[in-house]
C-alpha cells in the first residue's frame, strides 16, 4: 500500500468508527445528565462527600463548585508531587521540585497536560495513579458538566437553576469516563500497551522504564486529557506500540467532543442542532489535516521525529486530532514539522479548540462562538440575535466575548513578554523564527488546555513555570465562569418563539457563517504574531 | 467568599472519594486483568521486540539514531530550517555511507533521522538492505540467509518496517 494509501484508510476506519459511535454515545450521554436517578454507588459517593444531589444550584454556586473542587485539586495534587519521596513506587525520584509541583498540577487540573517534566525521571507511579490519573477523569468530567450546564441555560426558562454540579461530575465519572476507560484500557493491554508496576525492563542489555501505562493512556485520549505516563507520550512504543493502537488512541481522543453534538441535539430535541455544529468541526478538521498531511509529506526531512511504524499519515492524523480537541498528547515531534505543519497544529488551538475542541470544552467554546456568529449576523440585518428560542442581549453578548478574549488576552501578553526576556534565549532550541514559534506554542497551548509543545524549548526556568502556570489557570477558568453566567442569564429568559424573522440555525447558511467566525476570529487576533513565526518559516 | 469556602471542603470530600475510585480501584483493576495470561507479556514487556536500543559492533543491524537519554525517552525535537542540525544529519549521512561501504545518496532518510521516542524499534526495507552485506560479513553468515532473516522480520501493514529488535534476536540464535 501507498502511504498516501494507507493515511485514506485508516481515516476512513476513524470516520467509520465515529460515525457509528457517536449515536449510541450520544444518545447514553444526554440520558446521563437528564436522568432523576441516582445509582447506589453515586449515593454512597454523595452521602461521603456530604452533598445533596438533588439541590438544584444557581449559576454562581455551580461556579463556585467548579472552581472550589478545581482549587482543592490543585492543593491536593501539588502536595501529592511535593511528598512524593515518602510514597510507594518512587523508584529514588524524590520530591518533585516547587515550580515544576505548581505547574503540573495546574496543568493537569485545568485538562491542559503540559509537561515541564520527564516523568521517566521525575515521576513515581503513586502521584501518577493517584494523582495525575485522578486528574485525567475529573478535569474532563468538569468540562463536560460545564457543556452541560450550558445547554441546561437554552432548555430552562424563566428558571434559577442549571441543575447540580457534584452530580453532573460524578456521573460523568462513573457513568461515560470509568467504564469506556476500563474497556479500553484492556484493549490497549491487548494490543501490546504495558502494564508495569515495575520501573523499567532491559531490553538487551538497556534498562527502559515502563510504567502502569494502559490505564493511564486509555483516559489520557479518552478525556482529551494528554499527559504521557512516558516522556515521548504517544510515541513511545510502551504507550502506542502499532498502527492499530494509534488508530484507536486517535478514535478515543476524539470520541466525546463529537459526541457531545449529538448529546446536544437530543438535549434540545432537535437533532440537526447538532449536526450542523458537527459539520463545521468536520470540515475544518478536515481541511487542516490535509494541510498538515500534505505539508509533511513534502517536508524536507519528513522523518525526524516520527515514528516508522506511524509514518507521515499516522502522524499527521494524530497531530491533527491532538490539537483540535485540546488533548496534546502527540505521536510526532510538531517542534520538527515544516513551518506549514507545525503552523498548522498551532492554527488549530489558536482556533480555540472546538474543532471538536475538549471534552466538554469543544462543545461549550463552539456554542459561545455560535452566539458570536448571531451576533454579526443580528448586526448586519438590524435585529436582535436569537439562538435556540433565547434573545441574545447584551448580558448574554458580553459573557460569550469575554469567554472568547481570555484565551488571546493571556497568550499574547505572556508570549510578548517572554520573547524579549533574556532567559527566553537559554531556553529555546532552535534559532531565528523557528525559536518564536517555539515561544507562540507554548503559550498557546497553555493558555488553550492543550497541552502539546514544540518540545524542544526547556520551560523549567521560573518565569515559564509561573506564567505557563497563570495561562492555563486562565484560559480555563475565565471561559467557565462566563459560560456559566451565561448559561444563568439564558436560563432566566422566557422562550422566544420562532416567527418567519428568525434565522434558521441547522441549515448550510448558518454552518457557514459559524465556519467564518472561528475562521475570522482566529485570523484576525493572531495573523500578525503568525506572520512572525511559523508565516516567516513556511517562506524561507 | 463563604460560598467557596464551603463548595472547596465539599469538593476535598469528593476529590478524595473519587481518588480511591479512578487512582486507586480503577488502576487497580485494570492492572489485575493484565495479569492473566495472554495480556501479562504485554502488560510487563517481557521480551519486548517494541522498542529498539542500538547495539554496538558490525554484526548487529542497526536502529535509526536516537536522541533519548535512557531510560527515558525523548527526540530531537530539531526544526526543520536549524542549519546546526543539517550538519549532524550530513555527518550521519558520512558516516553509516562510509561504514556500509555504499554512496551517501544511497543511504536512506530514516538512517539519518532522529525518531520521536528516540526507541524507534522499526528501520525501513532499504535500510535494511544496505546493512545485510555488512552483517553477513562480521557473522559469517551468507547473505543469502542474512535477507531471509530480514524477509521474516518485515511487517507490511499500512507501513512497510522491518523490526531491528527481533532481527538482531534472530541473528543471536
Amino acid at each position: 500500500m501507498s502511504p498516501t494509501a494507507a493515511g485514506l484508510v485508516q481515516v476512513g476506519i476513524l470516520v467509520v468508527a465515529l460515525a457509528v459511535v457517536h449515536r449510541p454515545l450520544g444518545d447514553h450521554m444526554a440520558r446521563v445528565y437528564s436522568a432523576t436517578k441516582h445509582s447506589k454507588l453515586e449515593l454512597a459517593i454523595y452521602r461521603l462527600g456530604r452533598v445533596d444531589p438533588d439541590a438544584g444550584q444557581k449559576w454562581s454556586i455551580y461556579a463556585f463548585g467548579v472552581l472550589g473542587f478545581s482549587f482543592v485539586s490543585v492543593v491536593v495534587l501539588y502536595v501529592l508531587q511535593r511528598i512524593q519521596s515518602v510514597l510507594p513506587f518512587d523508584f529514588g525520584r524524590g520530591d518533585v521540585p516547587p515550580g515544576m509541583s505548581f505547574n503540573t498540577a495546574i496543568s493537569f487540573v485545568t485538562n491542559t497536560n503540559w509537561q515541564s517534566y520527564v516523568p521517566e525521571t521525575v515521576m513515581g507511579h503513586t502521584v501518577q495513579m493517584a494523582g495525575l490519573t485522578v486528574q485525567n477523569f475529573v478535569s474532563a468530567a468538569v468540562g463536560m458538566a460545564v457543556a452541560v450546564a450550558l445547554v441546561r441555560g437554552f432548555l430552562r426558562h424563566q428558571s434559577d437553576r442549571l441543575g447540580n454540579f457534584w452530580v453532573d461530575l460524578v456521573r460523568g465519572v462513573v457513568r461515560i469516563l470509568l467504564p469506556i476507560s476500563f474497556v479500553f484500557a484492556i484493549v490497549l493491554i491487548a494490543l501490546g500497551v504495558t502494564m508495569s508496576l515495575k520501573s523499567g525492563v532491559h531490553v538487551d542489555g538497556q534498562l527502559v522504564a515502563t510504567a502502569p501505562v494502559a490505564s493511564q493512556e486509555a483516559v489520557k485520549e479518552l478525556g482529551t486529557n494528554g499527559g504521557g505516563i512516558l516522556n515521548a507520550n504517544s510515541a513511545h512504543p510502551f504507550e502506542n506500540p502499532n498502527a492499530w493502537s494509534n488508530l484507536v488512541e486517535i478514535f478515543l481522543l476524539l470520541v466525546i467532543p463529537v459526541s457531545l453534538t449529538r448529546t446536544f441535539g437530543t438535549l434540545v430535541g432537535n437533532k440537526k442542532q447538532g449536526y450542523v455544529l458537527l459539520s463545521v468541526m468536520g470540515l475544518i478538521w478536515s481541511a487542516m489535516l490535509a494541510v498538515i498531511w500534505v505539508a509533511e509529506a513534502n517536508g524536507l526531512r519528513p522523518l525526524e521525529g516520527k515514528e516508522l511504524r506511524f509514518g507521515v499519515p499516522g502522524s499527521a492524523i494524530f497531530a491533527n486530532s491532538t490539537t483540535s480537541t485540546s488533548t496534546g498528547a502527540i505521536n510526532s515531534l510538531h517542534d520538527s514539522f515544516t513551518g506549514l505543519g507545525g503552523g498548522g497544529t498551532l492554527l488549530n488551538m489558536l482556533f480555540g479548540e472546538m474543532t471538536p475542541g475538549g471534552a466538554g470544552t469543544g462543545l461549550y467554546s463552539i456554542l459561545v462562538m455560535a452566539i458570536i456568529a448571531m451576533f454579526l449576523a443580528g448586526l448586519m440585518v438590524g435585529r436582535t440575535p436569537e439562538y435556540l428560542g433565547k434573545k441574545l442581549g447584551r448580558e448574554e453578548v458580553t459573557a460569550a466575548a469575554v469567554s472568547i478574549l481570555a484565551m488571546p488576552t493571556v497568550l499574547l501578553i505572556f508570549a510578548g513578554v517572554a520573547a524579549v526576556l533574556p532567559s527566553t534565549g537559554a531556553a529555546l532550541n532552535n534559532p531565528g523564527s523557528h525559536g518564536l514559534s517555539e515561544i507562540l506554542y507554548a503559550y498557546a497551548s497553555a493558555s488553550n488546555n492543550n497541552g502539546s509543545a514544540f518540545a524542544g524549548i526547556t520551560v523549567t526556568n521560573d518565569w515559564f513555570q509561573s506564567s505557563l502556570g497563570v495561562c492555563m489557570a486562565f484560559g480555563r477558568f475565565l471561559p467557565i465562569v462566563a459560560v456559566l453566567a451565561l448559561a444563568g442569564s439564558l436560563a432566566a429568559q422566557k422562550k422566544v418563539p420562532v416567527t418567519a424573522g428568525t434565522l434558521p440555525t441547522t441549515g448550510p447558511l448558518f454552518a457557514t457563517l459559524l465556519a467564518g467566525t472561528i475562521v475570522l476570529v482566529a485570523a484576525l487576533t493572531f495573523v500578525p504574531a503568525l506572520a512572525l513565526g511559523p508565516i516567516a518559516e513556511a517562506l524561507l | 467568599m463563604n460560598n467557596f469556602v464551603k463548595q472547596s471542603l465539599a469538593g476535598l470530600r469528593v476529590l478524595l472519594v473519587l481518588t480511591v475510585l479512578t487512582g486507586v480501584l480503577y488502576p487497580a483493576a485494570v492492572w489485575a486483568v493484565s495479569r492473566v495470561p495472554g495480556l501479562h507479556g504485554n502488560a510487563e514487556a517481557v521480551g519486548t521486540t517494541l522498542v529498539g536500543v542500538d547495539r554496538e559492533g558490525d554484526r548487529w543491524f542497526h536502529t535509526r539514531p536516537s536522541a533519548a537519554t535512557l531510560p527515558a525517552s525523548g527526540g530531537s525535537n530539531k526544526g526543520e530550517l536549524n542549519p546546526d542540525y543539517d550538519q549532524v544529519i550530513a555527518e550521519r549521512r558520512t558516516e553509516i555511507a562510509r561504514r556500509e561501504g555504499v554512496a551517501e545518496d544511497q543511504v536512506p532518510q530514516d538512517a539519518v533521522t532522529a525518531s520521536a521516542s528516540g526507541l524507534d524499534p522499526h528501520i525501513s526495507p532499504a535500510y535494511a538492505a544496505l546493512q545485510v552485506p555488512r552483517v553477513a560479513r562480521a557473522t559469517g553468515l551468507p547473505e543469502e540467509e542474512v535477507r531471509e532473516l530480514v524477509a521474516e522480520n518485515t511487517s507490511t501493514g499500512f507501513t512497510e518496517t522491518v523490526n531491528v529488535t527481533a532481527l538482531n534476536r534472530a541473528l543471536e540464535r
